[in-house]
């Protein structure tokens, strides 16, 4: 099968990769690009766990090609943090025990910075249905919901401080 | 001493549901519960856990037994 | 005994504190590694092929296509795994469930597999392979599974616990029976009979990460074995075990687990990875895909279940029976008997009789699933003792705490119990904020009680002190829900040193002796128990280095809040010794600071849950919103609050998927017909509230610090507190989980006639 050269940014770094034509962004990702923080936990778009984004939007890796990301901008768990500073929200996951297994936490982080870049404060109504895509088998989702919350709120008072 | 067998246990027993036995600790009950029933081997193969006034043994052999002493054989188990 | 386990009552500085998790950074970042995130040089790829049928006789099985396959560097049917368990019936099941021998017995069993240099090609050859079948008449459903017509699964099995012993084969491959009293005098006491059976259907574990290793097995029989799993030294010795391999010639290394709930104590593409690797000598990566997992690895049991209680008008239960059939798919399991011993657990009866019938199917082997058998035997005892409340006209709770066992109860299941916790977590319950909330139109409520039992076992940990006075503990049990950070906390305690001191690594079988497999609620009470021996080892060491630092006996020196003291009015001139101080002299003093424990954890105990809940039922579609859950726990000493009360949260969360969405559906056609989570629906974030916690602290006798297992009892309530709380809203006594709409609106529809 003939590779599709592909030239993308993957976390702000410029990125070339051949692949097949049939082959999906979420294998690209883990077996090309060695970013393995990108989990698969379906294969069929029903857990979330591959979520990442692609020009802002979030989307489920496994249901992307990867020669579909020629020219875009993908987003992924691995580049949340900003050199040895952690995103606030990967703070408060730790701090709130937000994980317990961990393998849906990538996913998880990567929907939630999605919800608070589009709403600074929403309701615990609009984090659930926000986060209804990404399956959590562990914590029964409290401790997520309390940790995107309170991001939510820290977020807030940061971005007041810097204005 | 009196030794209760529960469910499965009781059929390599001939039924009994209670035997008289005696040992100081664990391994010699279990070795004369087997002198007595050889059937019993199968059972003690798979695993045979022992609780001694309520608390459950699954592995200690050398656990002693204290007299009087509640003492109830139950299949090994598995859990989650 | 080596070592004292009572429980001491001492006071803590670290234990009990809420610490950040030691593996959290790496987890938040995506640089923790999981069964499919590991590679190797010249790395295969691993697939199964599988049956497409309920039960079939393959009659013939055509790989030589396959094999020309360019870049195809293995095949592997049922003939190449060769008899080595030496007439063990329990390996053989094991073997045979892995790779299919001569019969597929369900759909998804493995029938053959493939190595290949990449996945296109690994399935491509797969497409290759022609098996031939027969199809055979099949069963998967456990009622229908028991009828004397039945096509039997094996031709060998002849139930046992049945006298006189049967001489023909059977689908029933186990009766067990506990209880004592007699239950025909204690049924004519009763002023209230309650007689009522109940269904339960199959569901999964559902852990997000699908089951994946690396395997490498060279000419000379050594391995290595990277995988997801919740016990790497019981992975070992059955691999080694079905393969011919010296046990201490194949390494296992645990990866980060992402999820195994009881499904991951047990081998399932391993030993086929493993051969593969070995017959093209070169290591093989097998990653299953979602629907293999749903298909081919452990649900729990479908069941029927049949339970009768009376009870005097004074609320006191005079007798009580169960009769549970529970089917453990394509080979025996203990599971029926797991339910007859948990069903009455709860309550302190005079006269109790549980029956349990171990049933084979054509369905995929049963596997544990957190507290395996006890929430279905749970949701039939706890809806009938709803029922003979209503009956006498007594509130629930009360007439739950009025039967409760309590320390000296002679269990359902044949011991006597120690001091437990059932008692205080139902009057919790009754004083809880949560019951006096208001209940509207279409709501219920709904309490229900649930037991599981806590295991110990082996245990092997080692504790090294660098010169920096940083501590490395290295366990042996795989850390499936937060246990690193509690045992960090409990090293810390110990040594009296900061938490962030201590860092905490699960060793590979090749780094410390055998450790059981994390089930059983077991991973923070025995790992935990080993620690503190493990450092009071150090302590002793510590000691001594400064006993001979100082030139004085070591009986003069003692350790306190993290530094050597001497004592005695002679030694006032000397000031005490850090554990840094002494670490960094280490290598003048005798070398490396260590500390090592082996010990068999026994004395676990028992662990008891009650659960509060609100649902409000919508009658026009019949879909239920749960409003509000409460679970209260006992906890015995809550190491680290929030991962115990993650515990009874994630529990709970399970178990309300199970009371109202999930199950496997089978078609006529024996094959399984949602294996996905499109179809197979987990509850997501917006299905559920948040879920209070109360955690209750009853100290266990048998572990220094009073710990229990918390793992697992959460789930054992849920079904039944979640029936009684939709039985109460739409007035309609439900029988049968999940309460899916359709089943609730049939219920409703059924009662108006």
């Amino acid at each position: 099968m003939n590779g599709v050269t592909v030239s993308a940014k993957v976390n702000g770094d410029a990125v070339q990769y051949v692949c097949p034509p049939d082959e999906s962004l979420l294998d690209v990702l883990r077996n090309r690009l060695n970013l393995t923080g990108v989990k698969e936990g379906c294969g069929t778009g029903d857990c979330g766990a591959c979520s990442i984004t692609l020009d802002g939007r979030l989307v489920c890796s496994c249901l992307v090609l990867g020669a579909e990301a020629e020219g875009r901008e993908i987003g992924t768990v691995e580049g949340l943090s900003e050199g040895g500073k952690l995103h606030t929200l990967q703070e408060q996951f730790i701090e709130k025990a937000a994980l317990q297994c961990g393998i849906c936490t990538p996913g998880f982080l990567v929907a939630a910075k999605v919800l608070l870049e589009r709403n600074s404060n929403p309701s615990e109504e609009e984090i659930r249905y926000a986060l209804a895509g990404n399956l959590c088998r562990c914590t029964g989702y409290d401790k997520i919901v309390r940790a995107v919350q309170s991001s939510a709120k820290i977020m807030r008072r940061g971005k007041k401080a810097s204005r | 001493m009196q030794v209760q067998l529960s469910g499965i246990l009781s059929q390599a027993a001939g039924g009994a549901r209670c035997v008289d036995c005696a040992g100081a600790t664990i391994g010699e009950l279990l070795q004369a519960l087997l002198l007595k029933y050889p059937e019993m081997q199968s059972h003690l193969d798979d695993g045979i856990a022992v609780a001694i006034n309520g608390e459950i043994y699954r592995d200690r052999r050398d656990q002693p037994i204290p007299a009087n002493a509640d003492v109830f054989l139950l299949p090994r188990i598995q859990g989650g | 005994m080596p070592y004292e386990t009572d429980y001491t009552n001492q006071g803590f500085s670290k234990v009990g504190t809420r610490v950040n998790r030691p593996d959290g950074v790496d987890k938040v970042t995506g640089r923790a590694k999981y069964g499919a995130d590991a590679n190797a040089a010249g790395q295969l790829v691993g697939r199964i092929l599988r049956s497409p049928h309920a039960h079939a006789l393959i009659t013939k099985i055509d790989t030589s296509k396959a094999e020309k396959l360019p870049g195809v560097k293995a095949v592997l049917t049922g003939k190449d795994f060769p008899d080595l368990t030496g007439g063990d019936r329990g390996m053989m099941n094991i073997l045979e469930n892995c790779m299919a021998r001569g019969r597929a017995l369900y759909d998804g069993h493995a029938v053959a597999a493939v190595a290949a240099i990449d996945a296109d090609t690994a399935n491509e050859a797969l497409k290759l392979i022609k098996v031939t079948y027969k199809q055979l008449p099949h069963v998967t459903d456990v009622d229908e599974a028991m009828k004397p017509s039945a096509p039997i699964i094996h031709d060998w099995v002849r139930t046992t616990g049945v006298t006189p012993a049967p001489t023909t084969a059977s689908n029933v491959a186990q009766r067990t029976e506990f209880g004592h009293g007699d239950i025909d005098a204690g049924f004519a006491q009763a002023d209230v009979i309650i007689e009522k059976s109940f269904k339960t259907e199959q569901t999964h574990q559902g852990y997000i990460e699908p089951h994946a290793c690396l395997a490498t097995l060279g000419p000379d029989g050594s391995g290595e074995l990277w995988v997801t799993t919740q016990g790497h030294f019981t992975f070992r010795n059955v691999c080694a075990s079905l393969l011919g391999l010296d046990v201490a010639k194949l390494r296992v290394t645990a990866s980060e687990i992402g999820g195994g709930f009881g499904g991951k104590t047990h081998v399932w593409t391993e030993p086929v990875a493993l051969q593969l690797s070995r017959r093209a000598n070169r290591p093989v990566k097998l990653v299953m895909s979602r629907d293999e997992v749903f298909k081919a690895t452990g649900p729990t049991s479908s069941t029927s279940v049949d339970v009768k209680i009376g009870a005097k008008r004074n609320g006191k239960i005079t007798a009580a029976s169960a009769e549970l059939r529970y089917q453990s798919g394509a080979f025996p399991g203990m599971w029926a008997m797991l339910g007859a011993m948990t069903s009455f657990a709860c309550y302190d009866l005079k006269n109790v009789k549980s029956v349990g019938f171990d049933v084979l199917v054509n369905r995929p082997k049963v596997a544990a699933y957190r507290a395996p058998s006890a929430p279905m035997a749970a949701f039939a005892v706890e809806s009938v003792v709803d029922m003979v409340a209503a009956e006498l006209g007594m509130d629930a709770v009360e007439f739950r705490i009025k039967n409760a066992a309590k320390k000296g109860t002679k269990a359902s299941y044949g011991p006597v119990y120690g001091p437990i916790g059932i008692g205080p977590t139902l009057e919790a319950v009754k004083n809880h904020p949560h019951m006096k909330r208001k209940l509207g139109k279409n709501q219920g409520r709904g309490v229900a009680c649930g037991f599981w039992f806590n295991f110990g076992g082996q245990t092997c940990t080692d504790l090294n002190i660098g010169v920096d006075g940083s501590v490395n503990l290295t366990v042996g049990t795989v850390d499936v829900g937060g246990s690193r950070a509690s045992l960090a906390l409990i090293a810390a305690e110990e040594l009296g040193i900061d938490y962030e001191q201590v860092r905490v690594t699960i060793g590979d079988t090749n780094s410390l002796g055998h450790n059981d497999t994390t089930e059983g609620s077991r991973g923070t009470f025995s790992s935990g128990m080993a620690a503190i021996f493990a450092a009071r080892d150090a302590v002793e060491v510590l000691k001594q280095r400064a006993a001979a630092t100082w030139g004085i006996p070591v009986e003069q020196v003692v350790w306190e809040a993290g530094e050597a003291r001497a004592k005695g009015k002679q030694n006032n001139n000397l000031p005490p010794l850090s554990l840094k101080e002494i670490a960094a002299k280490s290598p003048r003093t005798g070398g490396p600071i260590a500390g090592h424990n082996e010990v068999v954890a026994d004395g676990a105990g028992v662990s008891f849950a009650s659960h509060m809940c609100d649902v409000e039922v919508d009658p026009e579609t019949g879909a239920t919103k749960i409003l509000r859950y409460t679970v209260v726990q006992d906890a015995g000493k809550a190491i680290h609050p929030d991962y115990v009360e993650g515990q009874f949260q994630g529990g709970a969360a399970q178990g309300i998927g199970w009371a109202l969405n999930e199950e496997y559906v089978y078609g006529d056609d024996g094959r399984l017909q949602n294996a996905g989570f499109l179809d197979y629906r987990i509850p997501v974030c917006s299905d559920l509230p948040f879920i209070d916690t109360q955690i209750l602290e009853i100290p266990n006798p048998n572990h220094p610090y009073g710990v229990r297992g918390v793992g697992e009892t959460s789930i054992v309530p849920p079904l039944a507190a979640i029936g009684n709380a939709v039985s109460n809203a739409v007035g309609v006594r439900m029988d049968h989980v999940p309460m899916s709409p359709p089943r609730i609106l049939k219920a409703i529809e059924a009662a108006q006639g």
